[in-house]
């Protein structure tokens, strides 16, 4: 689920506001995005991937965080480089690649096709 | 706030690449378009947040022939060439446009050549929202659809809808609907399917539509324990161990996905992606990166680690049962209601089958661009007409309660009851009439409070009609299984276990207050010209 959204990197673009499919945030008084709804997250990395300045952290769990947990550690999750990990994989933002060159999805159609690998 | 009222010659409900497509294609044939999706076209729906495979077949007679035959059998023959033929004509084109005119950036092959085997969801559908502004159409993000509108002679005419961050309801009438609403995966959480709740089928069977492969309804996705993320190719390189460490005999991605399900019921299965070479991990990692999100994150090596892991159900998103189509236009049987991508059967393409990892997304694309330009066709044979319509309003369950309104945060309870019913393993995957009968009644019961009394205030609206198809989906589903009284494609009865050739047809359902199902007639489908 989405678990910090980081005012200090964040440019109040709304972005995250208007890509969430299930409609997890809500513009803050100073123009960051709220959390408003985070048992609607479907976890999907959607708000993630979009934001240009990567203020956002989805931790990999359908449920939230437990306290104390890491994942939603702002300090720790820095430390670990873990913002804008997955726009980097994808190859969003200046100056990189679309992952989508790299991508080997047809590899599994084929796989698949003969029945298992 | 005052309604928001709106006209155009189609309006598409749904925001995944069935709808997108449908968009594009209807405004390039003249219409002026209207799309109005529950999340945000680009982002929303069960293709944009994964990466998809694609049955993209170049025209080779051979090549051809294979791809048709890879799930023939595994769909128990209840697919069709004709379909199966267009189908693959269109998904090389879309495909080939993707890449001229979407730009998409393909990789490479070592011949120089563009691969065009499989799309990068994000990539994939945030080209599609361009696509879809370019070609002139409008985009109401966030405005789920709640109902249908139809004329005085029951055809369908617009819908209705609310923008939930507007707090606002809004109306569109117009001269075709197409339903591009995704399956129903139930809120199980599977990556990017929650906005899939069955919306469209519910309105569908409200205007009178006919549903078809309603059995074909119980894909379930292996996942990390506590995750969203599936990828059921990706599995097929794993080993699955007991928690003793002892391999789980029989166990696999492909075909013993039961052995796996019926060891969750009592204990924790455990995978390994140990079947993987180098090579093979390093296309993982290119082909859908946020597979490996779950494992980097919590500081797991998929190919090394031992992880517990779960079976997220994916309900029609992966099973084939939707709305029924009457032709090639992706008409249904009412008029002026088109429908396309997972909101329609796949049964014409994949039997009983998942569509899953190439056929689905060749679906989408495909059936979105029928129905874009039959509904774009429809409004022009209706002319001024169309918008002089009077119209009213389809919605029942959920919106306008037949009895006295209930407590309005019901849906919660609905939601667990219904989910309760169709989520566990052993009364969805492992199907047997002694289990299927029971949950069928407590959910007949669910329905009968929900037609009674269930409602939602401003924008819990949409969650209640959420509750309602849901729960209308999860009766066609069980009707369909028990009335299918054999194994065939993922429809698989332990009370029934072998194929019986006397059942070789489909099976239509529909009804709302009343379930009816009914073995289509030979007539009209087009399981005549396929071979048993
Ligand atoms: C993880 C994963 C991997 C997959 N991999 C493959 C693969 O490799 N190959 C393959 O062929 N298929 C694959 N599939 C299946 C494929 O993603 C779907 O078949 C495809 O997305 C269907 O497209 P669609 O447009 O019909 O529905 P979706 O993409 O699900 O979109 C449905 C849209 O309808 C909207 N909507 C819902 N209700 C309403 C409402 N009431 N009003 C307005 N809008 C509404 C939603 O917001 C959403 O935008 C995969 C699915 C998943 C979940
Ligand atoms: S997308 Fe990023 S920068 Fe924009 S509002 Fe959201 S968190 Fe802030
Ligand atoms: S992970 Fe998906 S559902 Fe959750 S907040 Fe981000 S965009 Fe919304």
């Amino acid at each position: 689920m989405i678990e910090v959204v980081r005012a200090g990197a964040c440019v109040a673009c709304d972005i995250c506001i208007k890509v969430c499919p299930t409609d997890v945030f809500e513009r803050g008084a100073d123009g960051v995005p709220v959390i408003a709804r985070q048992p609607d997250c479907q976890t999907c990395f959607m708000c993630e991937a979009n934001c240009p300045t990567d203020a956002l952290y989805v931790a990999p769990l359908s449920g939230p965080a437990p306290a104390g947990s890491p994942q939603a550690d702002q300090a720790a999750l820095e430390e670990a480089g873990a913002f804008g990990a997955y726009r980097e994989l994808i190859g969003w933002g200046g100056g990189r690649t679309p992952g989508s060159r790299l991508d080997r999805n047809h590899v599994f159609t084929a796989m698949l096709e003969r029945g298992g690998p | 706030m005052s309604e928001l009222d709106l006209t155009a010659d189609v309006v598409v409900a749904g925001g995944g690449p069935a709808a997108a497509w449908a968009a594009v294609k209807a405004a390039e044939a003249g219409a002026d378009v209207l799309v109005v999706d529950k999340g945000h076209l680009g982002t929303s729906g069960a293709t944009a947040a994964a990466g998809t495979g694609v049955w993209y077949v170049a025209p080779d007679a051979d090549a051809r022939a294979a791809a048709k035959a890879s799930r023939e059998t595994l769909g128990g023959h209840l697919a069709d060439h004709a379909w199966m033929d267009r189908v693959l004509d269109q998904t090389y084109a879309n495909m080939n446009e993707l890449a001229e005119v979407g730009r998409y950036p393909f990789p490479v092959g070592a011949d120089g050549a563009q691969i065009r085997r499989g799309l990068q969801g994000p990539e994939y559908m945030r080209r599609m929202r361009t696509r879809v502004k370019r070609a002139g159409a409008r985009i109401l993000d966030h405005s789920p659809v709640t109902e249908l509108l139809v004329d005085a002679e029951g055809a369908v005419a617009g819908l209705a809808g609310y923008r939930r961050q507007h707090d606002q309801s809004y109306r569109v009438r117009a001269g075709a609907v197409v339903l591009a609403t995704g399956g129903c995966a139930f809120l199980s959480k599977a990556l990017g399917c929650n906005v899939n709740t069955g919306d469209g089928a519910l309105f569908a069977a409200e205007a009178g539509a006919d549903l078809s492969g309603m059995e074909f309804s119980n894909a379930y996705a292996i996942a990390p324990e506590f995750t969203s993320v599936t990828k059921t190719a990706f599995y097929s390189f794993a080993t699955f161990y007991r928690g003793d460490g002892s391999v789980l005999e029989g166990a696999g991605s492909q075909r013993g996905r039961s052995v796996i399900a019926r060891t969750l019921l009592s204990e924790k299965v455990y995978a390994r992606l140990d079947q993987a070479t180098p090579e093979d991990m390093l296309a993982m990692r290119l082909a859908q990166p946020n597979f490996f999100l779950p494992f980097d994150r919590q500081g797991i090596d998929p190919f090394r680690d031992l992880f517990a892991v779960t079976m997220l159900a994916e309900g029609t998103v992966r099973g084939t049962g939707g709305i029924r189509l009457t032709g090639f236009d992706c008409a249904t049987s009412v008029p002026g209601l088109y429908a396309a991508g997972d909101a329609a059967t796949r049964e014409p393409i994949c039997g009983g089958f998942t569509g899953g990892g190439s056929h689905n997304s060749a679906w989408a694309m495909s059936s979105g661009t029928w129905a874009g330009q039959g509904a774009a066709r429809h409004a022009r044979s209706l002319g001024s007409r169309a918008l002089a319509r009077t119209t009213h309003g389809l919605g029942g369950a959920g919106l306008r309660p037949a009895g006295t309104p209930g407590d309005p945060s019901a849906f919660n309870d609905v939601i667990k009851a219904v989910q309760n019913e169709v989520i566990p393993y052993d009364k969805n995957l492992l199907r047997h009439g002694d289990r299927l009968a029971p949950a069928l009644s407590v959910l007949d019961e669910v329905w009968r409070d929900v037609r009674a009394s269930l409602h939602g205030e401003n924008g819990d609206v949409v969650r209640a009609r959420s509750a309602a198809a849901m729960t209308a989906h999860a009766r066609w589903m069980y009707n369909a299984a028990l009335a299918r009284t054999e194994t065939r494609g993922m429809h698989k009865r332990q009370d029934f276990p072998d194929l019986d050739p006397a059942q070789h047809h489909r099976l239509l359902t529909g009804g709302l207050d009343e379930v009816w199902t009914a073995p289509e007639p030979a007539a009209r489908g087009g399981l005549a010209a396929v071979a048993s």
